[in-house]
């Protein structure tokens, strides 16, 4: 059974389509990606899953539970990390663990509290109040008291954004450690980099749908081939080598300062400039290509 | 859980889900009672000073029979009860709501806005009815004496407190920004506190503002807590079913504005 299941899910916003027949399948134990620009519908599709959204048309489901009508029995077993940090700041650590336990129905509120403290790696910190903590502490946190109760599937709605390096790694080993324990896991990411070291699969979303979906190494065979040239020079030389390079059939996405010629190992004679830097087709390409937006 | 658990739907209004909700107003209270209690306490006994000790002294010495220290404490029951369910309902809400984002945490775990704006009205209604009853327990330091009938001050204080969270509430989802507060604070809160007759009879005002007056839940209050003090009649009844009334009311009026507004 498919941990998620949508079939022709549409959410609009007054004239603005938000979600567009939107047809996704999370198979229980993976950890897929939802990839995409902003805008994409990626925050739409976690609130129509947490009943904060309603669809003007389609069926969703979760955990075998109908939403939204059943929507409150789903979200009992569902975790959700949410993009902004809304920790009560003014409260204790453990309290914010428990107040979430309580309201998830955790029979032994103080065990939950205390595996999550461990999870977190705050269990020195836990009477401390939140705004004691690093940045990096209260992500943790933030990621802990979604998963007080132990729950079969995680949202996680840009579980990075707006973190520094250092943090963003603290996260990904948890992630990655809820991934190995076999726990289901719908991210939503606009980061290729996060996509790419922690999805199982990718979906590749685009004005309300999914455009592409795979495993991160098929995509990039699929749409980029293995190979990308990337071109640094001046603008008049880059809008000459992307004629050159679009007359030998090639697709050239901008990178930045640079080109980039897309599956560069099919290009002829003179298509590709000597001084071109090579390296291995990434998600970046696909992204990019499917999007038409700069990757972040 | 397995994949065969069986898929049951959680009912409406749950007390885990209420009790959970409040359990996180009670946490973030641990953390500011001191100060609120402090400013309940103080604030009745500088107005009966003032007023009460102060106008007494000098101009009013008593108002339907009763000394006006007495009548001013009675009735700012009912101010202490607006003034803290009211606008820590608009106030609070509005800010959980817009900047902490909370809502949208406790709406992804098994409860629904009913439970919510439940939890919310019951958690400010049960304090708001605390603090209502200081001024009644500093007025009976300033020399009234306590009566049997005063007990039932925290159910009428309560009932009333329900109303105005749901009130509140209502507005605090109504709202786009909040210094639109200042139209509601002056508009309804400021007038219904100035009617209710805590501070002078409402029947020497003109017959307009006296029917107000009546539909005034706040008056209802000043009245029930007078009759706890100096003796109730049968209309008291009455006016207990009215606040309860008023607390369904606006209730389900939280609720529906709160839905429009937490759910896209």
């Amino acid at each position: 059974m498919a941990a998620i299941e949508l079939r022709g899910v549409v959410k609009r916003f007054g004239p603005i389509t938000a979600v567009d027949g939107l047809d996704l399948d999370v198979p229980e134990g993976i950890c897929l990606g939802l990839l995409g620009p902003n805008g994409a519908g990626k925050s739409t599709t976690m609130r129509l899953l947490t009943g904060q959204a309603l669809p003007d048309a389609g069926e969703l489901r979760a955990l075998g539970h109908e939403l939204p009508d059943d929507s409150k029995a789903a979200r009992a077993e569902m975790g959700v990390v949410p993009q902004l940090d809304n920790l009560d700041v003014d409260v204790t650590v453990e309290d914010n663990l428990a107040v979430f336990a309580r309201l998830y129905r955790v029979p032994d509120v103080g065990a939950a509290v205390d595996r999550a403290l461990d999870l977190a790696r705050l269990r020195e910190r836990r009477r401390d109040a939140v705004d004691e903590l690093s940045g990096g502490m209260r992500r943790r946190l933030l990621l802990a008291r979604g998963l007080v109760h132990e729950p079969r599937l995680v949202l996680l709605d840009e579980p990075t954004v707006g973190l520094d390096p250092q943090i963003r790694t603290q996260v990904w080993t948890l992630i990655d450690d809820l991934r190995s324990r076999g726990t289901t896991i719908l991210m939503s990411t606009h980061y290729i980099e996060e996509a790419e070291r922690l999805a199982d699969e990718v979906a590749l979303m685009a004005k309300g749908r999914v455009i592409s979906r795979g495993r991160p190494a098929e995509l990039i065979v699929e749409h980029a081939g293995r190979e990308t040239a990337e071109i640094y020079a001046p603008p008049d030389r880059l809008a000459e080598a992307r004629a050159i390079a679009e007359a030998d059939g090639l697709r050239v996405r901008p990178a930045g300062p640079a080109i980039a010629i897309v599956g560069s190992e099919r290009a002829g004679n003179g298509a590709v400039p000597d001084d071109a830097v090579r390296r291995a087709a990434s998600l970046e390409d696909v992204f990019v290509l499917l999007t038409g937006e700069e990757a972040e | 859980m397995t994949d065969d658990a069986p898929k049951t739907r959680l009912r409406r209004l749950e007390p885990a889900a209420i009790g959970g909700v409040m359990s996180r107003e009670l946490a973030n209270f641990r953390t500011y009672w001191r100060g609120t209690t402090f400013s309940s306490v103080l604030e009745p006994i500088v107005y009966l000073l003032a007023f009460g000790l102060g106008l007494s002294a000098t101009l009013v010495d008593e108002v339907a029979g009763v000394p006006y220290v007495q009548y001013v404490g009675t009735g700012m029951v009912a101010t202490a009860v607006i003034f803290s369910s009211a606008l820590p309902a608009m106030f609070g809400t509005f800010v959980k709501h817009r900047f902490q984002n909370t809502y949208d945490a406790i709406l992804a775990a098994p409860v629904d806005v009913e439970e919510l704006v439940s939890a919310e009205m019951l958690w400010i209604g049960l304090r708001a009815s605390v603090y209502g009853c200081v001024p009644l327990l500093v007025t009976i330091g300033f020399g009234l004496d306590p009566m049997p009938g005063m007990l039932l001050t925290p159910l009428f204080a309560l009932a009333t407190a329900l109303g105005f969270a749901g009130f509140g509430v209502a507005m605090a989802a109504t709202v786009a920004k909040i210094d639109q507060f200042n139209y509601v604070t002056a508009l309804f809160v400021t007038p219904l506190f100035l009617v209710s007759g805590a501070f002078f009879p409402i029947d020497e005002l003109p017959q307009g503002v006296q029917i107000v007056a009546q539909l005034n839940p706040l008056h209802q209050l000043v009245e029930l807590v007078r009759g706890g003090a100096f003796g109730y009649e049968a209309v008291d009844l009455l006016r207990f079913a009215g606040l309860v009334a008023f607390a369904l009311v606006m209730w389900r009026i939280a609720v529906s504005r709160m839905s429009k507004r937490l759910i896209d």
